[in-house]
C-alpha cells in the first residue's frame, strides 16, 4: 500500500499545483495584470494542456503513435460547437450549456474513437502512425464539407458533395446556419472561460493518474511493456488498448469543444497535421509518460512562439532553434547529474536503474 | 549438494502416457492428441500426443531445434496448430486466444524474458493477478470503496506470492533492475498469480549457477505441492530433469522418440541416439 500512497501523494500535488497555478493567473488576470494578448492564450493553453496530457496516455502510457490527435479534437470542436449553438434558445444558462457542449464534444469523439480505434489498433508503430496521421486529415476534409443549420423544426445536416451551399439547408426564416462547409463555423457565441478550461484542465489529470494508477492502467502499461506476455498472463490486449485509445479520444474532444466555443468563428483546418505533431512535441518534450512534463511543456511552447513575434519571419526558426536546444540540453548527462543533485528522488531513480 | 526428491510411481493410463499414480482417477490437466503444426512445408510438430496428471512434474527435453518451445507455444495458442487438438481439463481449447487459454488454466513462462521492466516488482505481480482480484473501470477513475479495497487485497496477495521466492523486499524494484535469476523467478511468480492449473516452465534453471539450481528444483516442487498444480518444463540441465521430473517426453525433429520415467529414459538408446549420436559399428 506503501507505494500506491506514494503515487496518491504526487498526484495530488499534482492537483494542488495546477490550482496554485491557475489561482494566481486568476489573480493577475483580476489585477489587470495581463495583456489582452495574454488573456486571450489563456483557453487555449488549458485546451491544449488537455490535448498534451490525452496524447501522453495514447504515446506515453499506452505506447502507441498516434498523429491524428487533433481530429478527435476537430470532432470535438464541430459537434460541440453545433450543440451550444443550437441549444441555445432551450438552456439559456450559459455555463450549463458549455458543459453539455463539452458532454456532447467527448461523445463524439469517443464514438469516433472507437470507429477509429478497432480496426486500427490491430496495426503496430509505425503503420498505427500513418493510418492515424491519415484519419486526422480525413475528419478535416469530412468536416470541411459539412453544412449545418438549425430552426424551429431543429437541425440541419447535409453534406456537401458537389456545389450545395448553405441555401440548400432550406432553413426557417430566423434559422441560423451553424457550419458553412469551407468557411467553417461562423458566428459561435463564445461560452468558453478561463475556470471552465481549468476544470477541464482538472477532469482529464484526475482521469489519465487515476486510470494509469488502477488495475487497467496496470494492463495497459503491461501490454506496452511486452505484449507477448501480457497475453500469456491473460490480458486483452485490444480490450485494453481501444480503453486508453477511446478515453484519450473522448478528452481531446472535450478540449475540441472549449476550444471551439472560444472562437467566434473556426475553420477546420485549424485542426490539420501541423497541429497534431505540435501536441506530439508537447508530449515528447514534456517525456513520454510524464504528466508533469506535458502540462509544463504545453505552456511554455504555447508561450514562446508568441512571445517571439518580434522576430517576426525568423519566429519559426527560432523556435526550432529552441527545441533543439531543449532536446540537447535533458539528454545532456552533466545536466542530469546536476538535476540528481539537486532532486533527491531522481537520484534515488538514477542509482535503481 | 544434490538432494533426493520424492517422486510418484507412474502408471500407464488409456491415452499411451503415464501419469503419476496419485492422478491416475483425476481428469488429467492436459491432453494432446496428434497434435502438429506446420510452418509453410515445414513440419515444426508433428504426432505430438501427451497426458499429464493433475499434480505431476512433467519434462520436455530434445536438442536444439526440436521444436520443444513450438509445443509451448501451441499449448498457449500463440500458434495455432495445424492439426490435432488439445484438450485442458477436459476443454477444447480449439477456439482460444492465448488470454483465454491463460484464464482457463495455462500459465507460461518464457525462455528469453519478458517482464513488463517499467514496471516494478509488486505491479509486474499484480498483472497477473489481473484476472482474479477484479474491479470495473469506475471504480478505478473515481476511486470508489471498491478501488481501495481490491488495491490492498492485490498488495497483500503480490506481497504472499512474492514470498515464494524471498522477493518481498524487492517489491519496488523496478523489474527490468533486476539480477537476472531474480528476474527468472518473478517470472514464475507472475505466472502463478494468474492461478494457474498447468504451470510451463521454459528453461527455468538457464543461466543460474548449480547452487541457484538446487534452490530452483526444491521451489519447483514446493510450489507444485503448494498449490497442487501440474508442471511442465523444458530444460537441458539434466541433473534438475532427471530429479524432479515424474514422466519425461522426448523430442527430436518434431516427433515424440520416447516417452517415460527419468530411468527408462536414460536407458532408452532412441534419446541417447539423439543426443550423442550413433555408436559406430564396431
Amino acid at each position: 500500500m506503501n507505494r500506491l500512497k506514494k503515487t496518491t501523494v504526487v498526484d495530488f500535488a499534482t492537483y494542488i499545483g495546477v490550482t496554485i497555478a491557475f489561482l494566481l493567473v486568476l489573480g493577475c488576470q483580476k489585477g489587470g495584470l495581463l495583456t489582452n494578448a495574454m488573456n486571450s492564450w489563456l483557453v487555449p493553453i488549458c485546451c491544449f494542456i488537455v490535448m498534451s496530457v490525452s496524447l501522453n496516455l495514447v504515446v506515453g502510457i499506452s505506447g502507441e503513435l498516434s498523429l491524428g490527435h487533433c481530429g478527435f479534437m476537430c470532432v470535438g470542436a464541430f459537434t460541440g460547437i453545433i450543440a451550444g449553438m443550437s441549444l441555445s434558445d432551450v438552456i439559456p444558462v450559459d455555463s450549463v450549456r458549455l458543459l453539455l457542449a463539452i458532454l456532447v464534444g467527448a461523445f463524439f469523439a469517443a464514438i469516433t474513437g472507437v470507429l477509429v480505434g478497432v480496426p486500427v489498433l490491430r496495426l503496430r508503430g509505425d503503420y498505427l502512425a500513418i493510418v492515424t496521421l491519415a484519419f486526422g486529415q480525413i475528419i478535416k476534409d469530412l468536416i470541411n464539407c459539412l453544412l449545418v443549420g438549425y430552426d424551429s423544426k431543429g437541425l440541419h445536416i447535409i453534406f456537401n458533395i458537389g456545389k450545395k451551399t448553405v441555401n440548400d439547408l432550406h432553413l426557417e426564416a430566423g434559422g441560423v446556419a451553424i457550419i458553412k462547409g469551407a468557411q467553417g463555423a461562423v458566428g459561435i457565441r463564445k461560452l468558453a472561460s478561463f475556470p471552465a478550461g481549468y476544470l477541464l484542465v482538472m477532469v482529464s489529470l484526475i482521469v489519465v493518474l487515476n486510470l494509469v494508477r488502477s488495475r487497467a492502467g496496470r494492463a495497459i502499461m503491461a501490454i506496452r511493456d511486452n505484449r507477448i506476455a501480457a497475453e500469456s498472463v491473460g490480458l486483452s490486449v485490444t480490450k485494453y488498448k481501444l480503453m486508453a485509445f477511446v478515453t484519450s479520444a473522448a478528452l481531446a474532444g472535450a478540449a475540441g469543444a472549449l476550444y471551439g466555443l472560444n472562437y467566434g468563428s473556426l475553420v477546420s483546418s485549424r485542426f490539420d497535421f501541423n497541429t497534431s505533431i505540435l501536441v506530439l512535441v508537447y508530449v515528447v518534450l514534456g517525456g513520454l509518460g510524464n504528466i508533469w512534463g506535458s502540462i509544463i511543456a504545453t505552456i511554455v511552447l504555447y508561450v514562446l512562439p508568441e512571445a517571439l513575434r518580434q522576430f517576426d519571419a525568423y519566429r519559426m526558426l527560432v523556435y526550432a532553434i529552441v527545441l533543439i536546444l531543449v532536446m540537447l540540453a535533458t539528454n545532456n548527462e552533466h545536466l542530469k547529474e546536476m538535476l540528481g543533485r539537486i532532486l533527491p528522488g531522481r537520484k534515488e531513480a538514477d542509482s535503481d536503474g | 549438494m544434490a538432494k533426493e526428491f520424492r517422486r510418484g510411481k507412474m502408471v500407464p493410463v488409456p491415452s499411451h502416457s503415464i501419469v503419476p499414480e496419485r492422478d491416475v482417477n483425476r481428469l488429467p490437466v492436459l491432453e494432446c492428441q496428434h497434435l502438429g503444426i506446420d510452418f509453410g512445408g515445414l513440419t515444426a510438430v508433428d504426432e505430438f500426443n501427451l497426458t499429464i496428471g493433475r499434480t505431476e512434474i512433467a519434462g520436455l527435453i530434445g536438442p536444439n531445434g526440436a521444436g520443444k518451445t513450438t509445443v509451448f507455444n501451441l499449448l498457449t495458442k500463440v500458434y495455432q496448430p495445424t492439426r490435432g487438438t488439445i484438450l485442458l481439463n477436459g476443454k477444447d481449447t480449439h477456439s482460444m486466444t492465448t488470454s483465454q487459454v491463460n484464464q482457463n488454466g495455462i500459465a507460461r513462462t518464457f525462455q528469453n524474458i519478458r517482464l513488463f521492466s517499467n514496471l516494478t516488482v509488486e505491479e509486474n505481480v499484480k498483472v497477473g493477478l489481473h484476472n482474479q482480484i477484479r474491479y470495473p473501470m469506475w471504480d478505478g477513475l473515481l476511486r470508489l470503496p471498491r478501488f481501495w479495497k481490491q488495491e490492498k487485497l492485490a498488495h497483500e496477495s503480490a506481497l504472499e506470492l512474492l514470498s515464494i521466492f524471498g522477493m518481498q523486499d524487492l517489491a519496488s524494484h523496478e523489474a527490468g533492475s533486476l539480477p537476472y535469476g531474480a528476474q527468472r523467478r518473478l517470472e514464475i511468480v507472475r505466472a502463478l498469480a494468474t492461478n494457474p492449473s498447468l504451470l510451463l516452465l521454459d528453461e527455468p534453471a538457464a543461466g543460474m549457477n548449480p547452487s541457484e539450481t538446487a534452490d530452483l528444483m526444491e521451489n519447483i516442487v514446493r510450489i507444485r505441492d503448494t498449490f497442487q498444480i501440474a508442471v511442465m518444463l523444458i530444460e537441458h540441465d539434466m541433473n534438475l530433469v532427471m530429479n524432479i521430473c515424474e514422466g519425461i517426453c522426448v523430442l527430436n525433429f518434431g516427433r515424440i522418440i520416447a516417452k517415460g520415467t527419468p530411468e527408462d529414459i536414460q536407458a532408452n538408446p532412441a534419446v541417447i541416439e539423439a543426443y550423442l549420436g550413433k555408436q559406430k559399428e564396431a
